[in-house]
């Protein structure tokens, strides 16, 4: 396992990742004390915008919540090693991966409100809507890399329009078959694919162990997917092998698969009880390898970072988190009819006549808004 | 954007705008849940998102926490209650406090100037397209003069049922489809009703072949399934066995008087040579019990000591059997099933004695009580219709009813409504007991530990499997001769399970 930061903080040298974090890439490249700075900061962001959704939903305002506390590095760090023109393919449980690929958290809470579909523009943001069907995003993270392949954006030797396609998910959802199928079809045809798994230990109550006799990233080696397993909640480590990977598949040069082995602090969900099936003490011994904490304590070493900035990102953070719940409780719930819309990319006859129909059968009801707005209207008259 | 002011913007000294915070469902299409631990105090300041209430649902435990922030001021609901979703739990002043995060601006699109997005993308984490943040500061900061009609309205709930005082159903406008024209059940045969309705009907112990299906096709509605039950308990039925955290017997007296959730009891008082507990929850009940049954209804025990050696090796087989391997077979649901098997022959005993009516109540089903042993005390659930009921179905039955009890879980329904009960005395390595009966019923079964003891078999002493079976039975409905026929029965079935074939 390749781990860059040590638990208190210390970076320890590795020739091949840290030509790619300390290289020429980008402004004085991906470690520069700024970027880090600015990971810290991400983190920390998207833990407070987590823990406000987690209490969003236990005030009747979201139907579910996946947290992805603890896996802060795992996320923050791989959107991060994509580059803008990357097509990223997330699971339901991706919020640091969202946040750095400029997708705002509230985004995340329509879709788990119920009042959104998806919550942006794939294509705008080059990053796949959530997918809750476990492994069914892998094939189509394929299908899209083989696209990619046929639009001639892959090999070419143009490092800034190259484009790979980086599909994510858990280790359950390693257990899938679509997955299975998914490294079959990227082996066989060379797709410019990443497949990279947050292992956080847990498929619900299941553990990592039960799943898998070996470790998960030697699962893809029998289908000729060279892979690696970096230390998740190790952000350097992350960022550096998804950076390489994708890279090497922008190149032409095939699939690559990354385990980051990280921890779900949280529960699977918050319709789920985490105490019924794993040891407090496995949470506590994980405690102490916190993502965020790690990145400081190395930032505290090179001298980088101060109270001063620790508190503001933590206000910020308390910002979030409070634009968050005020922001959710003026959410609008969308016309139901607007399910139509999205079906197919063009007009298409047999959804138009479900239209109407459905708008006939809503016209069955008495709307009880509708009640009270014309009361309204009343009163403001009188 | 709605123009609804969200709820905790806003507020001014003395204006008083009280805000129930209910029971949201906090999983998924849960209908309700227990208090297990009320948080705050009337008078107690809270903040957004402080946990107020824990609450445990059918699947987990979890702490709701308030949307707004300001002065508890009622509390609506007791530890133990069991409540549906949408009951008020507490309700918070958001008056007179300050008001609560002006959601500030970040300067330069949310990102700190020196911090520089490590990918390509702008990062932008702040709401620009949408008004509600600027809408809030906006408020936030010109809440000086609050009327009544700005104060935060009740969130409308997007989980669960919403809150009672705001259902947002919606009222079909046009005639229900007309009924069907002879409104006959379909006879019985394949019972139709949908999965969630069998599950109502499972958990509320119910047979599906007892209730009269109204729906379409014959099918039994879910409002079948709850008539049902009202006719077959004649009245409201839910709630907890346990009313409240309170086990009487704290672990190492005068020493840690610690609860499971460590906060010490109520009312336990200790000094060097005695500990006085408050006689409370089951404690209290089983005393209540024991009393009413012991003084009401005449007791007779008899006793049998037989030899188990056939029922024994049943066990051992079915246990060793691959088809039984996720199932906890004991000798204790051999001995249910025999019991049902005598019962069969002899269902004159499965009654009880109605006092109030003059009657003697004959019942054509058997929910079969379990004594379990707890933590907390002695409870006995009992398995509904278990007459029904396959060898397998009563091995797993009452090993769910066992692991429900031990966990403190059991439901008020799963202790009622008892005709009969087994009670297994032999855990603890008891040869024999007279047990009480439970309240209600006529007959109890004690079970003595099996052990190894000389027998004699055709002349010759060998080592078998012996148990001593006792039968308390209630005089007044049940003569001697009937309850000694029922216990021969029992035995005749153990000692050659055969006869389950012949009589069963």
């Amino acid at each position: 396992m390749v781990q860059l930061l040590a638990a208190d903080g210390t970076r320890t040298p590795h020739a091949e990742f840290d030509a790619v974090l300390d290289g020429p890439d980008g402004a004085g490249g991906l470690a520069t004390p700024e970027r880090l700075r600015g990971y810290y900061r991400d983190m920390v962001m998207i833990r407070a915008a987590d823990v406000e959704a987690t209490s969003l939903q236990r005030q009747g305002q979201l139907g579910l919540w996946a947290s992805a506390l603890g896996q802060e590095a795992a996320q923050i760090g791989a959107g991060h090693a994509s580059r803008e023109q990357d097509y990223l393919v997330p699971t339901y449980r991706e919020h640091g991966i969202a946040w750095a690929r400029g997708i705002e958290p509230w985004r995340l809470l329509e879709s788990f409100r119920g009042v959104s579909h998806g919550g942006w523009d794939p294509n705008e943001l080059r990053t796949h809507p959530y997918m809750i069907v476990l492994g069914s995003q892998a094939p189509h993270a394929v299908g899209y890399a083989m696209g990619l392949q046929r639009d001639g954006v892959v090999g070419t030797g143009q490092p800034e329009t190259d484009t790979a396609v980086l599909a994510l998910f858990g280790d359950g959802a390693s257990s899938e078959g679509e997955v299975s199928e998914a490294f079959t079809f990227a082996a066989s045809f060379q797709a410019p694919v990443v497949f990279y798994t947050q292992n956080n230990q847990w498929a619900i109550s299941v553990p990592t162990s039960v799943q898998s006799r070996v470790p998960l990233a030697q699962r893809s080696r029998g289908w000729g997917i060279p892979s690696v397993r970096v230390d998740g909640n190790d952000v350097l480590a992350v960022l550096g092998a998804v950076r390489i990977a994708l890279d090497s598949a922008r190149a032409g040069k095939g699939p690559v698969f990354v385990e980051a082995l990280t921890y779900r602090m949280a529960a699977h969900t918050t319709s789920d009880d985490a105490s019924r099936y794993r040891p407090s003490s496995e949470e506590e011994e994980w405690a102490q390898k916190d993502p965020i904490l790690r990145l400081r304590r190395h930032l505290e070493q090179l001298g980088e970072i101060d109270e001063a900035y620790i508190a503001r990102c933590d206000e910020e953070a308390h910002d979030l988190a409070m634009q968050l719940h005020h922001h959710i409780h003026g959410m609008e719930d969308p016309d139901p009819v607007g399910m139509f819309t999205h079906a197919y990319a063009e007009p298409h006859p047999i959804v138009e006549v479900e239209r109407e129909q459905y708008l006939e059968y809503m016209a069955q009801f008495e709307n009880d808004d509708d009640i009270d707005k014309s009361a309204e209207q009343k009163g403001e008259r009188a | 954007m709605n123009a609804a002011t969200p709820a905790g913007s806003a507020g001014s000294p003395g204006a008083s705008s009280i805000v129930t915070i209910p029971l949201n469902d906090p999983g998924e299409g849960l209908t309700e849940a227990e208090i297990l631990e009320i948080k705050v105090a009337v008078g107690d300041r809270v903040e957004i998102n402080a946990a107020v209430v824990e609450v445990e649902t059918a699947k987990s435990a979890v702490e709701l926490s308030t949307h707004v922030a300001g002065t508890v001021v009622a509390i609506l609901v007791a530890v133990g209650d069991e409540v549906p979703v949408g009951t008020g739990l507490i309700q918070v002043d958001t008056a007179g406090g300050p008001v609560p995060s002006p959601a500030p601006q970040p300067a330069a699109g949310h990102r700190s100037a020196d911090v520089q997005p490590s990918s390509p993308q702008q990062i932008s984490a702040q709401p620009e397209a949408d008004p509600s943040a600027e809408e809030l500061a906006a408020q936030a900061t010109a809440a000086t003069a609050v009327s009544a009609e700005a104060a935060p309205e009740e969130p409308k709930n997007l989980v669960g049922y919403g809150t009672q005082a705001a259902p947002q159903r919606r009222r079909r406008r046009l005639a229900e489809p007309a009924q069907s024209d002879d409104g006959q059940q379909v006879p019985i045969g394949r019972i139709l009703a949908k999965p969630p309705v069998r599950k109502l009907a499972r958990d509320l112990g119910v047979a599906l072949h007892d209730v009269l299906a109204t729906g379409p096709e014959g099918t039994v509605t879910r409002q079948d399934v709850l008539n049902a039950q009202q006719r077959a308990y004649g009245g409201e039925v839910d709630g907890d066995y346990f009313p409240e955290e309170s086990p009487q017997a704290p672990e190492g007296l005068g020493g840690a008087m610690k609860s499971t959730r460590d906060q010490p009891f109520s009312g336990v008082t200790s000094d060097d040579r005695t500990t006085r507990v408050p006689i409370r929850s089951v404690r209290k009940r089983t005393a209540e019990a024991m009393v009413a049954s012991a003084f009401t209804a005449p007791h007779v025990t008899v006793f049998n000591e037989i030899d188990m050696t056939g029922a024994v090796q049943i066990v051992s087989q079915l246990r060793a059997s691959r088809e039984w391997t996720d199932v906890k077979i004991s000798p204790l649901a051999v001995i249910a099933k025999a019991l049902l098997v005598a019962i069969r022959r002899n269902p004159e005993v499965n009654a009880s004695w109605d006092e109030a009516n003059q009657e003697i109540v004959y019942k054509h089903y058997v929910n079969l009580g379990i004594a379990a042993a707890t933590p907390r005390g002695l409870i006995v659930p009992n398995l509904k219709d278990a007459h029904l009921m396959t060898l397998r179905e009563l091995a797993e039955g009452i090993s769910e009813l066992a692991r429900t009890a031990r966990a403190g879980r059991t439901s008020l329904r799963d202790t009622r409504d008892g005709t009969i009960t087994v009670t297994n005395y032999g855990v603890f390595d008891i040869d024999s007991g007279t047990p009480i009966l439970n309240p209600g019923e006529s007959a109890i079964l004690g079970v003595g530990a099996i052990k190894e003891k000389p027998w004699v078999v055709d002349g010759q002493i060998v080592p078998r499997q012996v148990a001593t079976l006792s039968l308390s039975f209630d005089h007044r409905l049940i003569d001697g001769a009937l309850g000694a026929e029922l216990l021969r029965d029992v035995s005749a079935v153990l000692e050659d399970p055969s006869l389950g074939l012949v009589w069963g």
